[in-house]
Protein backbone atom coordinates (compact mmCIF):
# COMPACT_ATOMS: atom_id res chain seq x y z
CA UNK A 1 0.00 0.00 0.00
CA UNK A 2 2.82 2.39 0.96
CA UNK A 3 4.61 1.45 -2.25
CA UNK A 4 1.52 2.19 -4.29
CA UNK A 5 1.13 5.59 -2.65
CA UNK A 6 4.79 6.42 -3.25
CA UNK A 7 4.48 5.44 -6.91
CA UNK A 8 1.37 7.58 -7.32
CA UNK A 9 3.11 10.57 -5.73
CA UNK A 10 6.15 10.11 -7.98
CA UNK A 11 3.90 9.93 -11.05
CA UNK A 12 2.14 13.14 -9.96
CA UNK A 13 5.48 14.86 -9.45
CA UNK A 14 6.48 13.95 -13.00
CA UNK A 15 3.15 14.69 -14.66
CA UNK A 16 2.54 18.02 -12.86
CA UNK A 17 5.36 20.09 -14.41
CA UNK A 18 4.85 18.43 -17.81
CA UNK A 19 1.17 19.37 -17.77
CA UNK A 20 2.03 22.91 -16.72
CA UNK A 21 4.59 23.17 -19.55
CA UNK A 22 2.01 21.88 -22.04
CA UNK A 23 -0.45 24.50 -20.83
CA UNK A 24 2.14 27.29 -21.35
CA UNK A 25 3.11 26.03 -24.77
CA UNK A 26 1.91 28.32 -27.56
CA UNK A 27 -0.83 27.00 -29.81
CA UNK A 28 -0.23 27.19 -33.56
CA UNK A 29 -3.82 28.21 -34.33
CA UNK A 30 -3.74 31.01 -31.72
CA UNK A 31 -0.56 32.48 -33.14
CA UNK A 32 -1.86 32.22 -36.70
CA UNK A 33 -4.85 34.30 -35.60
CA UNK A 34 -2.60 36.91 -33.99
CA UNK A 35 -0.09 37.39 -36.82
CA UNK A 36 -0.78 39.27 -40.05
CA UNK A 37 0.46 38.15 -43.45
CA UNK A 38 2.54 41.11 -44.74
CA UNK A 39 1.48 40.79 -48.38
CA UNK A 40 -2.26 40.12 -48.01
CA UNK A 41 -2.87 42.02 -44.72
CA UNK A 42 -5.10 39.31 -43.27
CA UNK A 43 -4.23 37.05 -40.37
CA UNK A 44 -2.22 33.96 -41.24
CA UNK A 45 -5.16 31.63 -40.58
CA UNK A 46 -7.05 33.45 -43.37
CA UNK A 47 -4.25 33.29 -45.90
CA UNK A 48 -2.50 30.70 -48.01
CA UNK A 49 -0.09 33.07 -49.77
CA UNK A 50 3.53 31.89 -50.12
CA UNK A 51 4.81 34.15 -47.32
CA UNK A 52 1.90 33.19 -45.04
CA UNK A 53 2.67 29.51 -45.63
CA UNK A 54 6.34 30.17 -44.85
CA UNK A 55 5.42 32.07 -41.67
CA UNK A 56 3.17 29.23 -40.51
CA UNK A 57 6.07 26.81 -40.99
CA UNK A 58 8.34 29.20 -39.05
CA UNK A 59 5.88 29.32 -36.15
CA UNK A 60 5.50 25.53 -36.16
CA UNK A 61 9.28 25.05 -36.06
CA UNK A 62 9.73 27.51 -33.23
CA UNK A 63 6.91 26.03 -31.16
CA UNK A 64 8.61 22.65 -31.58
CA UNK A 65 11.90 24.25 -30.51
CA UNK A 66 10.23 25.35 -27.26
CA UNK A 67 9.93 29.10 -27.88
CA UNK A 68 7.16 30.96 -26.08
CA UNK A 69 4.42 32.89 -27.93
CA UNK A 70 6.02 36.19 -26.89
CA UNK A 71 9.40 35.09 -28.22
CA UNK A 72 7.95 33.97 -31.55
CA UNK A 73 6.04 37.24 -31.92
CA UNK A 74 9.17 39.25 -31.07
CA UNK A 75 11.14 37.35 -33.73
CA UNK A 76 8.47 38.03 -36.34
CA UNK A 77 8.29 41.72 -35.39
CA UNK A 78 12.08 41.87 -35.76
CA UNK A 79 11.79 40.52 -39.30
CA UNK A 80 8.59 42.14 -40.56
CA UNK A 81 8.03 45.12 -38.27
CA UNK A 82 5.24 45.81 -35.72
CA UNK A 83 2.52 45.77 -38.40
CA UNK A 84 2.81 41.99 -38.40
CA UNK A 85 0.88 41.90 -35.11
CA UNK A 86 -2.90 41.78 -35.52
CA UNK A 87 -3.27 43.69 -32.24
CA UNK A 88 -1.08 46.80 -31.91
CA UNK A 89 1.22 46.83 -28.86
CA UNK A 90 -0.09 48.69 -25.80
CA UNK A 91 2.76 51.22 -25.67
CA UNK A 92 4.06 54.34 -27.38
CA UNK A 93 2.18 55.73 -30.35
CA UNK A 94 0.38 52.38 -30.87
CA UNK A 95 -1.34 52.92 -27.53
CA UNK A 96 -3.54 55.45 -29.33
CA UNK A 97 -5.18 52.59 -31.23
CA UNK A 98 -6.47 51.31 -27.88
CA UNK A 99 -7.19 54.66 -26.23
CA UNK A 100 -8.95 56.48 -29.06
CA UNK A 101 -11.94 54.08 -29.29
CA UNK A 102 -12.31 54.19 -25.50
CA UNK A 103 -12.10 57.99 -25.60
CA UNK A 104 -14.68 58.13 -28.39
CA UNK A 105 -16.93 55.83 -26.35
CA UNK A 106 -16.59 58.06 -23.28
CA UNK A 107 -17.31 61.22 -25.30
CA UNK A 108 -20.32 59.48 -26.87
CA UNK A 109 -21.63 58.48 -23.45
CA UNK A 110 -21.26 62.06 -22.16
CA UNK A 111 -23.06 63.44 -25.24
CA UNK A 112 -25.91 60.93 -24.88
CA UNK A 113 -26.20 61.68 -21.14
CA UNK A 114 -26.23 65.44 -21.80
CA UNK A 115 -28.89 65.07 -24.48
CA UNK A 116 -31.01 62.84 -22.24
CA UNK A 117 -30.69 65.34 -19.39
CA UNK A 118 -31.61 68.28 -21.65
CA UNK A 119 -34.58 66.37 -23.06
CA UNK A 120 -35.91 65.35 -19.64
CA UNK A 121 -35.55 68.93 -18.32
CA UNK A 122 -37.41 70.24 -21.34
CA UNK A 123 -40.26 67.83 -20.70
CA UNK A 124 -40.36 68.70 -17.01
CA UNK A 125 -40.62 72.44 -17.63
CA UNK A 126 -43.21 71.86 -20.34
CA UNK A 127 -45.21 69.70 -17.91
CA UNK A 128 -44.85 72.35 -15.18
CA UNK A 129 -46.19 75.00 -17.49
CA UNK A 130 -49.20 72.80 -18.24
CA UNK A 131 -49.87 72.34 -14.53
CA UNK A 132 -49.35 75.91 -13.29
CA UNK A 133 -49.88 78.24 -16.16
CA UNK A 134 -53.64 78.25 -16.94
CA UNK A 135 -54.82 80.41 -19.77
CA UNK A 136 -55.74 83.77 -18.07
CA UNK A 137 -58.92 84.00 -20.08
CA UNK A 138 -59.98 80.53 -19.01
CA UNK A 139 -59.04 81.29 -15.42
CA UNK A 140 -61.18 84.41 -15.48
CA UNK A 141 -64.15 82.46 -16.86
CA UNK A 142 -63.74 79.75 -14.21
CA UNK A 143 -63.66 82.41 -11.51
CA UNK A 144 -66.83 83.98 -12.94
CA UNK A 145 -68.61 80.64 -13.00
CA UNK A 146 -67.56 79.84 -9.45
CA UNK A 147 -68.70 83.30 -8.28
CA UNK A 148 -72.12 82.71 -9.91
CA UNK A 149 -72.50 79.46 -7.94
CA UNK A 150 -71.52 81.25 -4.77
CA UNK A 151 -74.28 83.77 -5.42
CA UNK B 1 -27.34 77.01 -21.97
CA UNK B 2 -29.18 74.22 -23.84
CA UNK B 3 -29.26 76.21 -27.05
CA UNK B 4 -25.54 76.98 -26.73
CA UNK B 5 -24.63 73.31 -26.17
CA UNK B 6 -26.73 72.37 -29.17
CA UNK B 7 -24.94 74.97 -31.33
CA UNK B 8 -21.51 73.75 -30.18
CA UNK B 9 -22.47 70.14 -30.92
CA UNK B 10 -23.75 71.03 -34.36
CA UNK B 11 -20.60 73.06 -35.08
CA UNK B 12 -18.38 70.10 -34.12
CA UNK B 13 -20.39 67.73 -36.30
CA UNK B 14 -20.26 70.09 -39.28
CA UNK B 15 -16.51 70.65 -38.79
CA UNK B 16 -15.95 66.87 -38.69
CA UNK B 17 -17.93 66.36 -41.91
CA UNK B 18 -16.05 69.21 -43.67
CA UNK B 19 -12.73 67.76 -42.46
CA UNK B 20 -13.56 64.30 -43.82
CA UNK B 21 -14.70 65.78 -47.14
CA UNK B 22 -11.48 67.81 -47.43
CA UNK B 23 -9.46 64.66 -46.74
CA UNK B 24 -11.36 62.79 -49.45
CA UNK B 25 -10.84 65.61 -51.98
CA UNK B 26 -7.13 65.84 -51.14
CA UNK B 27 -6.73 62.07 -51.48
CA UNK B 28 -8.51 62.05 -54.84
CA UNK B 29 -6.59 65.06 -56.16
CA UNK B 30 -3.07 64.32 -54.94
CA UNK B 31 -2.87 60.80 -53.58
CA UNK B 32 -2.78 58.54 -56.60
CA UNK B 33 -1.47 55.75 -54.33
CA UNK B 34 0.92 54.55 -57.02
CA UNK B 35 4.11 56.15 -55.74
CA UNK B 36 6.96 56.81 -58.15
CA UNK B 37 5.69 54.10 -60.49
CA UNK B 38 2.52 56.14 -61.06
CA UNK B 39 4.52 59.21 -62.11
CA UNK B 40 6.71 57.05 -64.35
CA UNK B 41 3.63 55.61 -66.04
CA UNK B 42 2.46 59.18 -66.82
CA UNK B 43 5.70 59.77 -68.74
CA UNK B 44 7.39 61.74 -65.95
CA UNK B 45 10.90 61.10 -64.65
CA UNK B 46 10.56 61.54 -60.89
CA UNK B 47 13.49 61.48 -58.51
CA UNK B 48 13.93 57.91 -57.30
CA UNK B 49 12.50 57.62 -53.76
CA UNK B 50 15.32 57.57 -51.24
CA UNK B 51 16.00 54.63 -48.96
CA UNK B 52 18.59 53.62 -46.42
CA UNK B 53 18.37 49.94 -45.53
CA UNK B 54 20.56 47.33 -43.89
CA UNK B 55 22.62 45.23 -46.25
CA UNK B 56 21.88 41.56 -46.32
CA UNK B 57 25.49 40.66 -47.03
CA UNK B 58 26.99 42.77 -44.23
CA UNK B 59 26.40 42.34 -40.50
CA UNK B 60 25.90 46.01 -39.67
CA UNK B 61 26.34 47.78 -42.97
CA UNK B 62 23.72 50.01 -44.51
CA UNK B 63 23.20 51.09 -48.07
CA UNK B 64 21.56 54.30 -49.11
CA UNK B 65 20.43 55.04 -52.64
CA UNK B 66 22.13 58.42 -52.21
CA UNK B 67 25.46 56.59 -51.83
CA UNK B 68 25.15 55.54 -55.47
CA UNK B 69 24.94 59.09 -56.83
CA UNK B 70 26.54 59.33 -60.27
CA UNK B 71 25.95 55.66 -61.01
CA UNK B 72 23.31 53.98 -63.10
CA UNK B 73 21.18 51.79 -60.82
CA UNK B 74 18.88 48.89 -61.50
CA UNK B 75 16.61 48.54 -58.46
CA UNK B 76 15.04 45.11 -58.23
CA UNK B 77 12.34 44.37 -55.62
CA UNK B 78 12.14 40.70 -54.79
CA UNK B 79 11.46 38.04 -52.14
CA UNK B 80 12.84 34.54 -51.73
CA UNK B 81 9.34 33.00 -51.81
CA UNK B 82 8.58 34.49 -55.24
CA UNK B 83 8.96 32.06 -58.13
CA UNK B 84 9.71 34.55 -60.97
CA UNK B 85 12.39 36.09 -58.72
CA UNK B 86 14.25 32.79 -58.89
CA UNK B 87 13.96 32.70 -62.66
CA UNK B 88 15.30 36.21 -63.19
CA UNK B 89 18.13 36.11 -60.62
CA UNK B 90 20.80 34.81 -63.07
CA UNK B 91 19.89 37.52 -65.62
CA UNK B 92 20.26 40.28 -63.00
CA UNK B 93 23.64 38.91 -61.93
CA UNK B 94 24.70 38.81 -65.59
CA UNK B 95 23.67 42.48 -66.05
CA UNK B 96 25.72 43.45 -63.01
CA UNK B 97 28.80 41.65 -64.28
CA UNK B 98 28.40 42.96 -67.82
CA UNK B 99 27.91 46.68 -67.02
CA UNK B 100 29.67 47.07 -63.68
CA UNK B 101 32.74 48.66 -65.26
CA UNK B 102 30.51 51.21 -66.98
CA UNK B 103 29.22 52.37 -63.63
CA UNK B 104 26.03 50.33 -63.31
CA UNK B 105 24.97 48.83 -60.00
CA UNK B 106 22.17 46.35 -59.46
CA UNK B 107 20.55 46.76 -56.03
CA UNK B 108 18.26 44.01 -54.83
CA UNK B 109 15.63 45.08 -52.30
CA UNK B 110 14.48 41.97 -50.47
CA UNK B 111 11.09 42.83 -49.00
CA UNK B 112 8.47 41.06 -46.83
CA UNK B 113 10.75 38.11 -46.42
CA UNK B 114 12.76 36.23 -43.79
CA UNK B 115 16.34 37.49 -43.66
CA UNK B 116 17.75 33.97 -43.51
CA UNK B 117 15.69 32.83 -46.50
CA UNK B 118 16.99 35.79 -48.50
CA UNK B 119 20.58 34.98 -47.57
CA UNK B 120 20.12 31.39 -48.69
CA UNK B 121 18.58 32.63 -51.93
CA UNK B 122 21.55 34.94 -52.63
CA UNK B 123 24.00 32.14 -51.93
CA UNK B 124 22.12 29.65 -54.08
CA UNK B 125 22.05 31.97 -57.10
CA UNK B 126 25.59 33.28 -56.64
CA UNK B 127 24.45 36.90 -56.30
CA UNK B 128 27.31 39.34 -55.78
CA UNK B 129 25.48 42.64 -56.28
CA UNK B 130 24.36 44.48 -53.12
CA UNK B 131 21.13 43.37 -51.53
CA UNK B 132 19.31 45.38 -48.88
CA UNK B 133 16.69 44.02 -46.51
CA UNK B 134 13.25 45.63 -46.09
CA UNK B 135 11.32 43.09 -44.06
CA UNK B 136 8.42 45.43 -43.28
CA UNK B 137 8.16 46.57 -46.91
CA UNK B 138 8.52 50.24 -45.94
CA UNK B 139 9.87 51.22 -49.38
CA UNK B 140 7.14 49.55 -51.43
CA UNK B 141 4.52 52.31 -51.17
CA UNK B 142 6.91 55.12 -52.13
CA UNK B 143 8.08 53.22 -55.19
CA UNK B 144 4.60 51.98 -56.06
CA UNK B 145 5.55 48.33 -55.96
CA UNK B 146 2.49 46.10 -56.16
CA UNK B 147 4.08 42.65 -56.43
CA UNK B 148 7.33 40.78 -56.85
CA UNK B 149 9.51 40.99 -58.78
CA UNK B 150 9.49 44.58 -59.98
CA UNK B 151 12.42 46.42 -61.51
CA UNK B 152 13.16 50.15 -61.88
CA UNK B 153 15.97 52.04 -63.58
CA UNK B 154 17.68 55.08 -62.05
CA UNK B 155 19.94 57.23 -64.21
CA UNK B 156 23.15 58.94 -63.08
CA UNK B 157 21.22 62.03 -61.95
CA UNK B 158 19.04 59.97 -59.62
CA UNK B 159 15.88 60.08 -61.74
CA UNK B 160 13.73 57.15 -62.76
CA UNK B 161 13.92 56.32 -66.43
CA UNK B 162 12.43 53.73 -68.76
CA UNK B 163 9.52 51.58 -67.67
CA UNK B 164 8.69 49.92 -64.38
CA UNK B 165 9.02 46.21 -65.16
CA UNK B 166 6.45 44.01 -63.46
CA UNK B 167 7.37 40.35 -63.48
CA UNK B 168 10.64 38.69 -64.33
CA UNK B 169 13.10 40.66 -66.46
CA UNK B 170 13.83 37.45 -68.34
CA UNK B 171 10.19 37.03 -69.39
CA UNK B 172 9.68 37.35 -73.15
CA UNK B 173 7.38 40.37 -72.79
CA UNK B 174 9.87 42.26 -70.60
CA UNK B 175 13.20 41.67 -72.35
CA UNK B 176 13.05 44.67 -74.65
CA UNK B 177 11.91 47.06 -71.91
CA UNK B 178 14.66 45.74 -69.65
CA UNK B 179 17.40 46.31 -72.24
CA UNK B 180 16.02 49.79 -72.90
CA UNK B 181 15.91 50.58 -69.17
CA UNK B 182 19.55 49.57 -68.73
CA UNK B 183 20.54 51.68 -71.76
CA UNK B 184 18.66 54.75 -70.47
CA UNK B 185 20.11 54.35 -66.96
CA UNK B 186 23.63 54.25 -68.38
CA UNK B 187 22.82 57.33 -70.46
CA UNK B 188 23.75 55.71 -73.74
CA UNK B 189 22.53 57.16 -77.02
CA UNK B 190 20.54 54.79 -79.22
Amino acid sequence: MTRLLAAALAALALVGPAAAAAADRPVQADLEAEIVCPTCKTTLDQSSSPIATRMKAYIRAHIAAGDSAAEIKAQLVDQFGPAVLAEPPKRGFDLLAWLLPLGALAVGAVVVAALAWTWSRGRESAGGQEENGLDPDLERRVDEELARYDD
Amino acid sequence: MTGRAKTVGQSIAIAAVIGLLALLVWKLAFGDGQGAAGALAKGENPVAPAFTLSRLDAADGKLSLADLEGKAVVVNFWASWCIPCKDEAPALQKTYEQYRKQGLVVVGVDAQDFRQDAKRFAKRFGITYPIVYDGSGSTLGKWGVTGFPETFFVDRTGRLVGERIQGGIDAERNREAYAEGVRLALGKQQ
